[in-house]
């Protein structure tokens, strides 16, 4: 569980963000929204502890992130980022593996951990290739496996952060890498994740966060935040909002 | 994919390799001895009880010559190719080089600064001459590494981009005054200067061989510590921080481990290129990239095609010597390009 109150960043002489205040609690996703700029990445960095930020601290189960060892924090807490530049010949069973570096659960128990991992991801049937041989939405969904390994089972403590995961996935795979987060989510991780997709945040998030050149446009559920006019406001584009048929959470439909 | 060979059957394989080398690195050279002889002598010289019948000269050519020089060159090739893994790991790039962060040049500099400064003042004292040039040789190295080093750090943080072209522009300049040094040296002083920039395994004695053994010991039990360290930072900087790895440390042991090893090395035997290049190479084509393996098997394989570069620089215009700079070169550059067409088809 991660928390950060009154957050401001400046890179150069740009406030990137301001006033930003985020909990991340166990068993929910956090879906972060907003258009080019608006920040992101740069929430991401600061919640991760790449970037430091100028006021506001982040907080990792109530402990300053930079009081925690290296390691222990990450058994507690894995990253995602968008791209990943790996250039040497690993098989996907040894990257994902990687994941399990952290931790000293043996070689047995990691190796049943990286084939679940993988499973979740729907890549077990890439195991046996070299990473370099795969496409990039194969990358994408081996490194998913790799952070999920990392944090296995995903219990009550750990907290995932994505940064774009669906963003080279089919659309098959946009919703099986989703769903695969929220039954980690489910099974008491927190999750904060960042998307273009409206509507795939509309189904998968417990709350949104939209983001505006740098500042909490909105914080709350998914029907709450997707309306047409904060849409309008943020992004400017003009949307309808109805109720998805089946399953009840806000369908966004460009006009 | 091609099948990689299992880490058990390329480390048998090397080991093996590596004692035939080391058998045939003291059997042969301008006095050859019988194979059976060496064999022998060299138990002796570990200490077995063999009658000493008739293995007196064998004795004295192994332990005087041929097994400081088999020492030397499986330190120098084992540094050389352990430096190589660990600046390919730095870089994330299986083309990186030992000399890419300036040490190789650096020594350079450091070795023409004691040549020619050495003649100049009119001849070192003729016993304390390899030992000032190998000083300097090691200072430089360092030095110059450390410079870059220095130069890629911004706020507690090492910019591997920022090394790789400090490591540019200092190994421009080494070369450049290395050419000044030239310049202004005398015919016979230049030779000097030319044939040790070639490198050479001729020479070897125990009081220089023993600095390199250590450093070489040191940094062969250090590195492979780091290998799961150095697994994750092929992902990526910030990967390898999310995974637990304090990446500065790792970054500032590599660069350490480096400078040490090939400094170490230079010193001790002049410049030899493509060591560390093809080695760690070669050995993640045959048995994939993890860290665990690649280092030990560089280690060795390192060594191994050192001893064979010594010997064809020992053997092709005997008795006359190559200087092994230019033989790891021949067999390394093309041998590399095969690799690289291979490995494309």
């Amino acid at each position: 569980m991660l928390q950060v109150e009154g957050l401001h960043l400046r890179r150069g002489s740009n406030d990137v963000l301001q006033g930003i205040d985020l909990h991340l609690s166990p068993g929910q996703v956090v879906g972060v929204l907003g258009p080019n700029g608006a920040g992101k990445s740069s929430l991401l960095g600061v919640l991760c502890g790449e970037l430091a930020p100028d006021r506001g601290a982040v907080t990792l189960q109530g402990r300053p992130l930079a009081d925690w060892a290296g390691q222990e924090r990450a058994r507690r807490l894995a990253v995602l980022p968008q791209v990943s530049s790996l250039g040497f010949s690993f098989k996907v069973e040894e990257v994902v593996a990687m994941g399990r570096m952290p931790h000293d659960t043996g070689q047995r128990r990691d190796a049943e951990i990286v084939e679940e991992a993988l499973q979740a991801a729907d890549a077990a049937h890439l195991v046996g290739r070299s990473y370099l041989a795969l496409s990039g939405g194969e990358r994408q969904r081996v490194h998913l496996a790799r952070v999920l390994a990392q944090l296995w089972p995903g219990e009550e403590g750990s907290t995932l952060l994505l940064d774009e995961p669906t963003s080279m996935l089919d659309p098959l795979h946009q919703h099986t890498t989703l769903e695969a987060v929220r039954r980690f989510a489910d099974c008491g991780a927190a999750v904060l994740v960042i998307l273009h997709d409206l509507n795939l945040a509309a189904r998968y998030c417990d709350r949104i966060l939209l983001l505006e050149s740098g500042r909490c446009h909105a914080l709350a559920t998914p029907a709450q935040v997707l309306t047409p006019a904060s849409l309008k406001a943020v992004f400017g584009i003009e949307v309808l909002v109805q109720a998805h048929p089946e399953r009840g959470h806000p369908l966004i439909i460009t006009r | 994919m091609k099948q990689r060979i299992q880490p058990r059957t390329l480390f048998v394989c090397l080991t093996l390799l590596c004692l035939l080398a080391v058998w045939l690195s003291l059997a042969l050279g301008p006095v050859s001895l019988p194979l059976i002889d060496t064999l022998r002598a060299g138990l002796r010289l570990l200490g077995l009880p063999i009658a000493a019948d008739g293995l007196q000269q064998a004795e004295m050519i192994l332990g005087q010559i041929r097994l400081p020089r088999t020492l030397l060159g499986l330190a120098v090739g084992a540094v050389l190719a352990l430096s190589g893994v660990a600046m390919q790991g730095l870089f994330r790039n299986p083309l990186a080089d030992p000399g890419l962060v300036g040490v190789a040049a650096g020594a350079a500099m450091g070795a023409a600064v004691a040549i020619v400064g050495g003649s100049w003042l009119g001849g070192m004292p003729e016993a304390l001459a390899p030992y000032l040039l190998s000083l300097c040789a090691f200072i430089g190295g360092l030095g110059v590494t450390a410079l870059v080093y220095r130069l890629g750090r911004r706020d507690g943080q090492t910019n591997v981009a920022t090394m790789l072209l400090a490591g540019v522009a200092m190994t421009a300049l080494g070369g450049a005054a290395v050419g000044l040094f030239s310049y202004l040296a005398d015919d016979a002083t230049l030779r000097t200067l030319t044939f040790w920039n070639l490198g050479s395994l001729n020479g070897a004695s125990y009081d220089r061989l023993w600095p390199l053994l250590l450093i070489a010991a040191g940094v062969a039990l250090w590195l492979p510590r780091r290998a799961k360290a150095l697994n994750a930072l092929l992902l990526g900087e910030s990967e390898a921080r999310h995974l637990g790895v304090d990446v500065e440390r790792l970054k500032r042991e590599l660069v350490f481990c480096t400078a040490l090893g090939v400094g170490a090395a230079v010193a001790a035997a002049g410049l030899i290129g493509f060591i560390g290049l093809v080695v760690p190479h070669l050995v993640r084509l045959l048995a994939g990239p993890d860290h665990r393996v690649v280092l030990p098997a560089s280690l060795l394989a390192g060594g191994v095609l050192m001893l064979f570069a010594d010997l064809a620089a020992r053997l092709l215009l005997a008795p006359a010597e190559l200087p092994i700079g230019i033989v790891t070169a021949f067999i390394g550059a093309p041998f590399f390009l095969i690799l690289l067409i291979r490995g494309r088809s």
